[in-house]
């Protein structure tokens, strides 16, 4: 057996990828077939599904809305575009906002010197040994309207003799912002902060010999060569953003609804596995065919080793 | 008269803060002046601040004390690229995102050429280095020897009035750098701009330098001709790092106009001609090359020392003789083979008299 096993490559790749494959099949392929089946079908009265083909579920989430006023049969309810748009327009911003800010401090990290580098990337990864929903629960005692900033902003306002009202910055879009891209952070400095790592430093030095200044070799030399790391942190970002629904919930209410808090709802709330399905699997979609664009243009981030 | 100089260091050092806190000269003093047009290396083993002094020259590294001129303005303190000279480096430090035609033209673009000018500018420097056509191509696809000549491209396509090299060939294939050293002294000569090379490499430096820089802990010991330096090296060090030497420990007895007697205690006397003066009594050591001494059975005219033959090595073109003297000198004789099938002189723990003219040694004092 072992002699075969030595002598036979194929048989060894089977056997290397079999644990994962098995895994793969049995938790991802088989629930997605599963999902996909109970989206064409329809729910009972008391909440289970009933299996058959239909495509209505996908209809409404595209707001073909059968619930009209005034006579009309068929009409167009936006809210499940809107919440799909949101949640696309989300992940968009997020990510833009996390590249804007771990760019200048990976940049920084790189250019520091060696022996300080472990540190910094240690205190980069810090806030993740604390479980996640409890630094959102911790975004909230911030952000409420009896939080933190506004009982600053009050003492504050008190010691010059003003009035003040307290801002509102819980369940607002922004909040949600905040919270995800204090999420998803630590996620696009590493990948960026890995591919500025690698980058010879005699190219800036050869950059600079050839004419060009700090401005320019950025543009031409660093920023090129950084972009494998911001694609890789793109990927990480924005797919786990369009699917998050913890954020949303905690900081966003009722006022903040994305794709991940309307399938929770269908299949917590609503018990209405069917358009639960049906949803999760339009987000997929979406998600799929944000990424082949993006991909298709930029690649995957490969040269870089995420660690 | 200042354009006669392209280069010049005015007692320049350059000190750096090590790891542990102390702190080092790299460069310790150094004044030299480099020629306009001139193929100048700086040769030293690693450590020697040879790099450093490219650097700064290249703006890389600013000095701590002293002055750089090029052609005569004083370029100190100006960041690398508003200096007139290009680099060649160690590891060529291609830009990987760019093909040939970007890398080569970056110069170019940097200094507002237009587009068309440009792609003219580039074959023609791709044409220098014998690699027509290459364009395209990005820098991962060419081998070790076609980088390296991309990268003298992306240099010399500026028309820098110096060009800095920092051991360009060393991570060659031994047949290859002999190929690259050659062209790379008729490209110099074809272009005349001033080349300032740096290398640990004695044989390379020899081979293609118009002047040689010879550095050691920071200090530039001697700054002369290739042949100066070999036949006439100024120091212990100069004479060991550039070929080899025979160094005979003694003491000066006398001189006698430009004849000085110099006792090699229980070895013998040899008279030295030298053009320096001495004192008796002074320590002294006898520099002689191996290819300068030869191997007899009897005494010849010139200096004889009477010794043991310990080791013969057969190297082809040469064979080589290790003789041990009574007085614990000891001597490596080269002679070469020039007859067909030519036996060896003497075999191991033959006695033997090594001998050489008046003229041929050098008296070091340092």
């Amino acid at each position: 057996m072992i002699n075969w096993l030595r002598r036979n490559k194929s048989a060894q790749g089977t056997l290397l990828i079999s644990p994962t494959l098995i895994f793969m099949i049995g938790l991802l392929i088989i629930p997605l077939i599963l999902t996909l089946i109970i989206s064409f079908g329809k729910r009972s009265a008391d909440g289970n599904v009933i299996y058959s083909f239909g495509l209505h579920n996908y209809i409404r989430l595209l707001g073909v809305s059968y619930n009209c006023s005034a006579g009309q049969a068929v009409c167009y309810d936006p809210i499940y575009t809107q919440i799909l748009w949101r949640s696309l327009t989300l992940a968009f911003n997020s990510t833009v906002v996390v590249i804007l800010l771990a760019y200048p401090l990976a940049y920084f990290i790189a250019r520091s010197h060696p022996s300080r580098r472990n540190t910094y990337l240690f205190l980069v990864l810090v806030p993740l040994w604390t479980n996640f929903v409890i630094r959102v629960y911790a975004w909230m005692m911030l952000l409420r309207t009896q939080g933190l900033i506004n009982s600053a902003l009050a003492w504050a306002a008190d010691l010059f003799g003003r009035p003040f009202t307290p801002l509102e910055m819980l369940y607002t879009p922004g909040a949600v912002l905040i919270g995800m891209v204090y999420e998803f952070l630590p996620f696009m400095i590493l990948p960026i902060y890995t591919s500025l790592e690698k980058i010879d430093g005699s190219l800036y030095e050869a950059a600079a010999d050839l004419g060009a200044n700090a401005v320019r070799t950025f543009l031409r030399v660093t920023l090129p060569l950084s972009a494998p790391g911001m694609v890789a942190g793109t990927v990480l970002v924005f797919i786990p953003v369009m699917g998050a629904f913890v954020v949303s919930d905690l900081l966003g209410g009722k006022q903040v609804i994305l794709v991940g808090n309307l399938i929770q709802r269908q299949f917590l709330d609503a018990r209405d596995p069917t358009f639960g399905s049906a949803a999760s699997l339009i987000l997929m979609a979406l998600t799929l065919v944000v990424m082949f664009f993006y991909t298709r243009k930029f690649g995957f981030g490969e040269e870089i080793a995420i660690t | 008269m200042t354009d006669e100089f392209a280069v010049e260091m005015q007692d320049v050092v350059k000190r750096f803060t090590t790891p542990e806190g102390g702190i080092l000269a790299a460069v310790n003093h150094v004044t030299m002046q480099i020629r306009d047009g001139e193929f100048f290396s700086l040769l030293g083993p690693s450590g020697c601040g040879k790099t450093t002094s490219l650097r700064m020259i290249a703006g890389f590294e600013l000095p701590t004390e002293g002055k750089i001129l090029i052609h005569g303005k004083d370029v100190s303190q100006i960041a690398p690229f508003q200096r007139p000279v290009n680099t060649v480096f160690q590891q060529y430090a291609l830009f990987p995102h760019m093909t040939v035609e970007q890398n080569i033209g970056f110069g170019l673009e940097m200094k507002g050429v237009s587009k068309v000018e440009r792609s003219a500018r580039v074959s023609e420097a791709l044409e220098m280095v014998r690699l027509p056509g290459m364009e395209m191509r990005k820098p991962k696809q060419l081998s070790g020897g076609q980088q390296q000549r991309i990268a003298l491209a992306r240099a010399l396509v500026n028309k820098p009035e110096v060009l800095l090299l920092d051991e360009p060939l060393g991570a060659l294939d031994l047949k290859l750098r002999k190929e690259m050293q050659l062209e790379l002294k008729s490209l110099q000569r074809e272009v005349g701009i001033t080349f300032i090379y740096v290398t640990h490499d004695q044989e390379e430096a020899l081979t293609m330098s118009d002047r040689i820089a010879v550095m050691s802990k920071g200090v530039a010991l001697q700054v002369d001709k290739p042949e100066a330096i070999y036949e006439r090296p100024a120091t212990k060090f100069v004479a060991d790092f550039i070929g080899e030497t025979n160094f005979l420990d003694g003491v000066v007895r006398g001189q006698t106009g430009s004849t000085v007697e110099v006792d090699l205690p229980g070895t013998g006397t040899v008279y030295i001609e030298s053009s320096r003066t001495f004192a008796n009594g002074q320590q002294t050591t006898v520099a002689v090359r191996p290819e300068k001494m030869t191997l007899n059975r009897e005494i010849s005219g010139g200096n004889n020392l009477a010794g043991r033959v310990e080791e013969v090595i057969y190297i082809g073109t040469d064979t080589h003789y290790g003789v041990r003297f009574a007085g614990g000198h000891k001597a490596r004789v080269r002679e070469q083979n020039v007859t067909q099938g030519q036996k060896a002189l003497a075999s191991i723990g033959d006695e033997a008299i090594v001998s050489f003219t008046r003229t041929s040694p050098r008296l070091l004092t340092e």
